[in-house]
């Protein structure tokens, strides 16, 4: 009862007042009301994360595993992060109430959170995903290869785009005139042409298959009929 | 058999050695060597002040702060209010100043330094931000650790990697905290303590027993969750699970199916010929068919459709459904390869910037 009925009575009831609300103006605020609560929900997730972490790290620190230095690291640098968004150090005070103190914007540079941020977070995040260019590119070169219609179909579309955004594409086909009928032979215009028809209309179909897909997964769940969140526990 | 000589240890670690005294013996002469220097930063800085104020009724003189018990607020001393007389500063409260300092490029403070040289005395202040240089030096030193997994894994980039965990998962917890838990959660539990500490201009609510009460539901719902990470009573986190997973369900079916099932659907329904547009004559363009245009319309419902048909699986691939489907994961190819060529360069427009940044903004010789 209590470890699987009420778990399912509760999907149910918020998932279908969901739903309910979103065709009845006399719900509309309980729908509110249950999207208030997810977004609580949804933030003590991050606790749970966190407190996950410091577990994890603080195992391997305490039984000196292997690499437990960095796990340290790891520690210090949320501990330090933490405390300088949550007391809010170094915050440039509001204008309207500069009397109070957690009032003040901790984004800017100014405050330690926003200097972490600008210094530390934002560079190692986007280096990381340059990073992906390497490997990208690697992969690519190695799993591309035209051995039948689809894969020259796939390798010829992804030549073009990317010759297409580079000088090398304006400097190859940039000569033939806009206004010419030969100007879909222009590579930004074949750009142009794959992506916003070719692309578009693709896309456009994956995107009712993942729609037709999320409404029978969520039927699914919210009639009971899937239950496989309740088979861990 | 191989014949290749295995490389001595001695000779990468003098490799490694000469690299690591170079690259010192460089950093040095371009940070010092140079006029320019690097890893400059500047700030514009404003000073602040705010004064407390109340209105001029309320203030009487020789009252102290406690005896006011009006609203007050905090505006700055050249507040035309004051000098019209319609609000007045409240005897025995101090002053609030402080300083603001916002990023300026290297260029606009060269403009303003030059303009405060030829004497215009409204030019904003700039100066050099040391804490800010300390900020590029760091940035960079991370940058650089992280593309030196491209040679191995090494201490180098495992210590960049285990930092931006940390500070990634601390940066994540402190913004659902700020704009999530506290105006959600505790504005609704104790809206005083809030509006006291943390937000002051937290509107009062119309029924604070009902918020109260309401408030209270996602809080015992969330010490539930955090119980999972207790050894014992894990189900007891299935029911703020089941609720995430019910409202989440509940959510994505409505928006699922409005956006992008009925809007898509919506978006391919159009008329397969294009007219033309001329600003010259609604006439003309009512009569002249864009042929590109009305190609790319077809080319598109053509394309929705077929690819529909291929990830149709209750009928077999085979004759006509088969030749559908196949025209279908040619567009497919098309797309996949339009979105790996789009992605490809989205990275190398990332790794660009970090190579600017690198040069530019860290050893200042771009």
């Amino acid at each position: 009862m209590l470890q699987r009925t009420i778990p399912i009575l509760i999907l149910a009831a918020s998932g279908a007042l969901l739903i309910i609300a979103y065709f009845s103006p006399f719900t509309t605020s309980w729908g509110e009301v249950v999207v208030d609560w997810f977004n609580v929900l949804a933030a003590v997730a991050y606790v749970l994360g966190a407190g996950n972490l410091l577990a994890v790290n603080l195992e391997k620190v305490s039984a000196r595993r292997a690499g437990w230095a960095y796990a340290l690291l790891t520690l210090l640098s949320f501990g330090a992060m933490l405390a300088f968004g949550l007391f809010k150090i170094g915050a440039v005070p509001n204008a309207d109430n500069p009397n109070v103190h957690f009032a003040g914007s901790y984004e800017s540079t100014q405050s330690a959170f926003g200097w972490v941020y600008e210094y530390i977070l934002s560079p190692l995040t986007a280096t990381m995903f340059a990073l992906l260019a390497f490997y990208v590119a690697s992969a690519a070169f190695r799993a591309f290869r035209a051995k039948n219609l689809e894969a020259i179909l796939l390798l010829g579309t992804a030549f073009i785009i990317l010759l297409a955004q580079t000088a090398a594409g304006m400097f190859l086909t940039g000569w033939i005139p806009e206004a010419s009928m030969f100007a879909f032979l222009r590579l930004d215009w074949m750009k142009v042409a794959i992506t916003e028809h070719i692309q578009t209309a693709g896309m456009r179909a994956i995107t009712i298959g993942i729609a037709l897909g999320i409404a029978a997964t969520s039927l699914r769940l919210i009639l009971g009929i899937d239950k496989s969140y309740l088979s861990k526990n | 058999m191989s014949t290749s000589k295995p490389a001595r240890t001695g000779d990468y670690r003098l490799l490694w050695t000469s690299l690591l005294v170079f690259g010192l013996v460089g950093l040095s002469l371009n940070a010092f060597g140079r006029k320019a220097g690097m890893a400059n930063r500047f700030v514009e800085i404003e000073s602040m002040e705010r004064i407390e104020v109340a209105d001029v009724s309320t203030v009487v003189a020789g009252s102290s702060r406690t005896a006011i018990p009006e609203i007050t607020e905090w505006v700055d001393p050249k507040d035309p209010r004051i000098a019209a007389g319609a609000v007045k500063p409240i005897p025995g409260v101090a002053p609030i100043t402080w300083q603001v300092r916002s990023l300026v490029s290297a260029k606009d403070a060269a403009a303003t330094d030059e303009a405060r040289a030829n004497g215009d005395a409204s030019a904003p202040e700039i100066v050099r931000s040391p804490i800010d240089s300390i900020g590029v030096w760091v940035a960079a030193f991370l940058t650089l650790g992280i593309f030196s997994f491209l040679y191995r894994d090494n201490p180098w980039y495992k210590i960049a990697e285990s930092v931006l965990i940390g500070v990634s998962a601390a940066y994540w917890m402190t913004n659902a905290f700020w704009s999530t838990l506290v105006p959600n959660l505790f504005g609704k539990l104790v809206p005083d303590i809030v509006r006291e500490i943390a937000i002051p201009k937290l509107l009062p609510s119309e029924s604070p027993n009902a918020d109260f009460a309401l408030a209270v539901v996602p809080l015992i719902l969330g010490f539930m969750l955090i119980w999972r990470l207790a050894p014992r009573g894990g189900w007891i986190s299935v029911w703020p699970i089941a609720f995430i997973i019910g409202t989440t369900a509940g959510l994505k079916l409505v928006s699922a199916v409005e956006a992008d099932l009925v809007a898509q659907a919506v978006a391919t329904m159009k008329p397969l010929v294009v007219l033309a547009q001329s600003s010259e004559s609604a006439t003309t363009a009512a009569n002249t068919i864009n042929f590109w245009g009305t190609v790319g319309s077809v080319v598109g419902l053509i394309g929705v459709m077929t690819v529909l048909v291929y990830f149709f699986f209750s009928l077999e691939h085979k004759g006509a459904v088969g030749k559908t489907a196949r025209v279908g994961v040619w567009f497919l190819m098309i797309t996949f390869g339009s979105a790996f060529g789009l992605t490809v360069m989205g990275r190398i427009t990332l790794l660009a910037q970090r190579f600017e940044f690198l040069f530019n903004d860290w050893l200042n010789i771009g």
